[in-house]
C-alpha cells in the first residue's frame, strides 16, 4: 500500500497498519462468528483480521467499483457488515460509541463487540462516556487500546494525564490489562479471557495493547520526530518476525511457515493487481440514494 | 379518534410500535423511572422493561453513539435528547456516522433510529434551553428532520419515523406538549409531505411545529377581515416538500414563512430560495418573518417580543397585503 500511495493509486491519505499487525489479529483470533468490529482510520489490519475480502479492502482504498464498498467509502471508511466489520472510523476515537449500540444488540444474541482506537483516543469525550455507559450497564464489550506512543506526531507525554492508559479504566471500575502488543500470543490470550467475561455476563474490559507504527503517522509523514533509537528498538520487535520466530520455536517445520507467509504476500499481491486492474465507479450509473427505503 | 394532548400521544406511538415490533428500544437521560423531564413517557418502563426502555448517564455523546450502533446491528432505537440545544454534543454520532452510514457502505445496512428531542421559545427557559436546532442539522444529507405541529401529527408521525428505515431527528416544541387535540391511534403518516392545514385564496402561510397553529390563528383573525390564508405544515425539513408548497403559491400568488430561529441559516431563507428558482412566475410577493439575529432572551418581555405569534403574523400579513386585496 505504501509503494501503491507514492504511485499515487491510493488517493487522499491513507494510514499504514505496520508494526501494528499482533493486536488486530491476537484479538479477532479470540472471536467467533458474528462478533463485531469497529476499527479506526488505520483500520486495513483490522479489516483483514475481521476477515473482509482482500481483494475488495485493497479495490476500496483504490477507488474502485469492486470495493467493499464499491468506492464509496475509501481508505479511512471502510465498512463489512457481513464481517462484523462496523466501520473504520474516521473520526478519532467514534468507533467507541459505536460499539455500546452494538452491545446492546449483542446482549440479545450472546455476541460481543470490539472496539479498536489509539492511546490518542483516549482523550475524546468518545473514549470517557463509552467506558462508562459501558460498565454501567455491564455490555459485552472489548476497549482495545493500540498504544503506538503517538498520537499523530505528538508523543503520548504530551497529550495524556498520567500516561497510564489501562490505569484510566480503574476509575470507572472497568476490568483492564496492559499487554504487549507486539505478542500475537500474549494479545490472543488477553483478548480470549475479556471476550468471554464479556459474553458471560462479566461486563467490559480495557485492553492496552504496547505496540508502535513503523511508518509515520500517514502518507505524508516522514515521521521523523521519532528519536533513531526508539525506532530501531522497535523494528526489532516487528511482530511478524516475532511470530515466525515463536512458530518455530515451537516446533512448526520451517516449510510450513514459509509457505504460509508466501501464501499470504500472494494474496495480497493478488488482491492489489485485480484492484488496479478493475474500474473506477461511473458517476454515470451510479444509482445512488440519499435515504434507504 | 379521540382527543388527547401531545405527550400522551408521543407516549401513544413509542407505545404501539414497541408493541407490534420487539426491537424497538427507548433509552435516554431520566425517560425510563421518571417517565421524561416533559413527562412524555411514563409508563414505558413498567410496561415493557429494563431491557427495552431504560435510564443512561449523562453522555449525549454516548448514548447518540449506542443508537447508531444499535440500529445498524438490528435494533430499533429511539433516544431522546432532553433539549434540543444538547444536540450540539452527540453532532458527531448523528452527522458523521448515522447520516453517512447508508451510503458510504454502499447500502450494506440501514439506520432505523429516532432521535427525539425537546425544542423551541416560550418557556423562559432562556437561551441554551430554548432552541430549535433543526437547521442546524438540515443540510446533512441521510438525515430526516421531523416537526409535528399537533396531537395526531405527533402520533402519525412519530409512528412513521419509528418504522422509517433512516435516522430521524424528531422535534417536539415545548409549548405543544400540552395541547389538545384530535388523534387517531392506527394512523402512521410517512415522512416528507407537507399538509394543508387550512385551505385558502390570498396568502400562503408556511411553517412549522408552533407556528401552524400561530399562523392558523392568525389566518381566523384575517378571514374576518375579509382576507383568506391558506396555511401549509411542512411537517419534516428534511426531506423538505417543495411540491406541496408551490402548488399553494401557484393557487394564492402570495407567500410567508414563519420560523422560530433567525433567518440567516434559517429553513425559512432555503425555501424561499427554492420558491424563488421554481415558481418565480407564480410569485406577487413573498417575505419571511424570524426571529432576530441575537440569542432567545430570557426575561418575559424580552422573549415575548422576540417570538413570532399570532398578532404577528396577522400584523404581516395584513401590512404586505394592504387594505383590501386584489382578487
Ligand atoms: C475527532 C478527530 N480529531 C482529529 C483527527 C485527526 N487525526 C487523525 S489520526 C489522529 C491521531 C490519533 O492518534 P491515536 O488515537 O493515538 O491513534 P494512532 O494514529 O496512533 O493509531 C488525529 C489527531 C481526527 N481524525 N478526528
Amino acid at each position: 500500500m505504501h509503494r501503491l500511495f507514492l504511485k499515487g493509486e491510493v488517493h487522499g491519505t491513507t494510514h499504514l497498519y505496520s508494526g501494528q499487525e499482533a493486536v488486530a489479529v491476537g484479538v479477532c483470533a479470540a472471536l467467533t462468528q458474528g462478533d463485531w468490529v469497529a476499527g479506526t482510520y488505520r483500520g486495513h489490519g483490522h479489516a483483514l483480521a475481521a476477515g473482509t475480502d482482500p481483494a475488495g479492502l485493497a479495490a476500496e482504498m483504490l477507488g474502485r467499483a469492486t470495493g467493499v464498498c464499491g468506492g464509496r467509502a475509501g481508505s479511512m471508511n471502510v465498512i463489512d457488515l457481513e464481517h462484523g466489520l462496523l466501520g473504520c472510523y474516521g473520526i478519532v476515537g467514534a468507533g467507541m460509541g459505536a460499539v455500546l449500540g452494538a452491545a446492546l444488540s449483542g446482549r440479545r444474541t450472546g455476541k460481543v463487540a470490539v472496539a479498536f482506537f489509539g492511546d490518542g483516543a483516549t482523550n475524546q469525550a468518545y473514549f470517557h462516556e463509552s467506558l462508562n455507559f459501558a460498565q454501567v450497564l455491564g455490555l459485552p464489550i472489548v476497549f482495545v487500546c493500540e498504544n503506538n506512543l503517538y498520537g499523530e506526531f505528538t508523543p503520548l507525554a504530551a497529550s495524556t494525564a498520567g500516561g497510564d492508559i489501562a490505569g484510566r479504566a480503574k476509575a470507572y471500575a472497568m476490568n483492564a490489562e496492559k499487554v504487549d502488543g507486539n505478542d500475537l500470543w500474549a494479545v490472543r490470550d488477553a483478548a480470549a479471557a475479556a471476550v468471554e467475561r464479556a459474553r458471560g455476563g462479566g461486563g467490559p474490559t480495557l485492553l492496552e495493547a504496547l505496540t508502535y507504527r513503523h511508518f509515520g503517522h500517514s502518507k505524508s509523514d516522514p515521521g521523523s520526530y521519532r528519536p533513531p533509537e526508539e525506532v530501531e528498538a522497535w523494528l526489532a520487535r516487528d511482530p511478524l518476525v516475532i511470530a515466525r520466530e515463536r512458530l518455530l520455536a515451537d516446533g512448526v517445520p520451517v516449510e510450513h511457515v514459509d509457505a504460509a507467509e508466501t501464501s499470504a504476500a500472494d494474496t495480497l499481491r493478488r488482491a492489489v493487481e485485480a484492484a488496479l486492474a478493475a474500474p473506477y465507479p461511473d458517476p454515470a450509473t451510479e444509482a445512488a440514494q440519499e435515504f434507504a427505503a | 379518534m379521540s382527543t388527547i394532548d401531545f405527550r400522551t400521544a408521543i407516549r401513544d406511538a413509542i407505545a404501539a410500535e414497541m408493541e407490534r415490533d420487539e426491537r424497538v428500544v427507548f433509552f435516554g437521560e431520566d425517560v425510563a423511572i421518571a417517565g421524561g423531564v416533559f413527562k412524555a413517557t411514563p409508563g414505558l418502563h413498567e410496561r415493557f422493561g429494563e431491557e427495552r426502555v431504560f435510564d443512561t448517564p449523562i453522555s449525549e455523546l454516548a448514548l447518540s453513539g449506542a443508537a447508531y450502533g444499535a440500529a445498524i446491528t438490528g435494533l430499533r432505537p429511539i433516544i431522546e435528547i432532553m433539549f434540543g440545544d444538547f444536540m450540539a454534543l452527540p453532532m458527531d454520532a448523528l452527522v458523521n456516522q448515522a447520516a453517512k452510514f447508508f451510503y458510504i457502505s454502499n447500502e450494506q445496512g440501514t439506520v432505523p433510529l429516532v432521535v427525539r428531542c425537546a425544542v423551541g421559545g416560550g418557556g423562559r427557559f432562556g437561551a441554551i434551553h430554548s432552541q430549535i436546532p433543526g437547521t442546524w442539522f438540515q443540510g446533512v444529507p441521510g438525515l430526516k428532520i421531523v416537526a409535528p405541529s399537533s396531537p395526531g401529527e405527533a402520533l402519525g408521525l412519530l409512528r412513521g419515523a419509528i418504522r422509517d428505515e433512516n435516522p430521524v431527528i424528531f422535534l417536539e416544541h415545548k409549548r405543544l406538549y400540552s395541547v389538545k387535540g384530535e388523534a387517531s391511534p392506527e394512523e402512521v403518516i410517512p415522512i416528507g409531505r407537507a399538509r394543508i392545514a387550512r385551505a385558502g385564496e390570498d396568502v400562503t402561510i408556511v411553517s412549522i411545529m408552533k407556528g401552524v397553529g400561530d399562523a392558523l390563528a392568525a389566518a381566523e383573525d384575517l378571514a374576518a377581515e375579509g382576507i383568506s390564508a391558506e396555511v401549509v405544515d411542512l411537517r419534516s425539513l428534511r426531506p423538505l416538500d417543495l411540491d406541496t408548497v408551490l402548488a399553494s403559491v401557484a393557487k394564492t400568488n402570495r407567500v410567508l414563512l414563519v420560523e422560530e430561529g433567525p433567518r440567516t441559516g434559517g429553513w425559512s431563507t432555503g425555501l424561499l430560495g427554492a420558491i424563488s428558482e421554481s415558481g418565480l412566475h407564480d410569485l406577487d410577493d413573498a417575505w419571511i418573518l424570524a426571529t432576530a439575529e441575537y440569542p432567545i432572551p430570557y426575561s418575559p418581555p424580552l422573549e415575548d417580543a422576540f417570538m413570532p405569534d399570532a398578532a404577528a403574523i396577522a400584523a404581516t400579513v395584513r401590512e404586505r397585503l394592504g387594505a383590501g386585496v386584489a382578487r
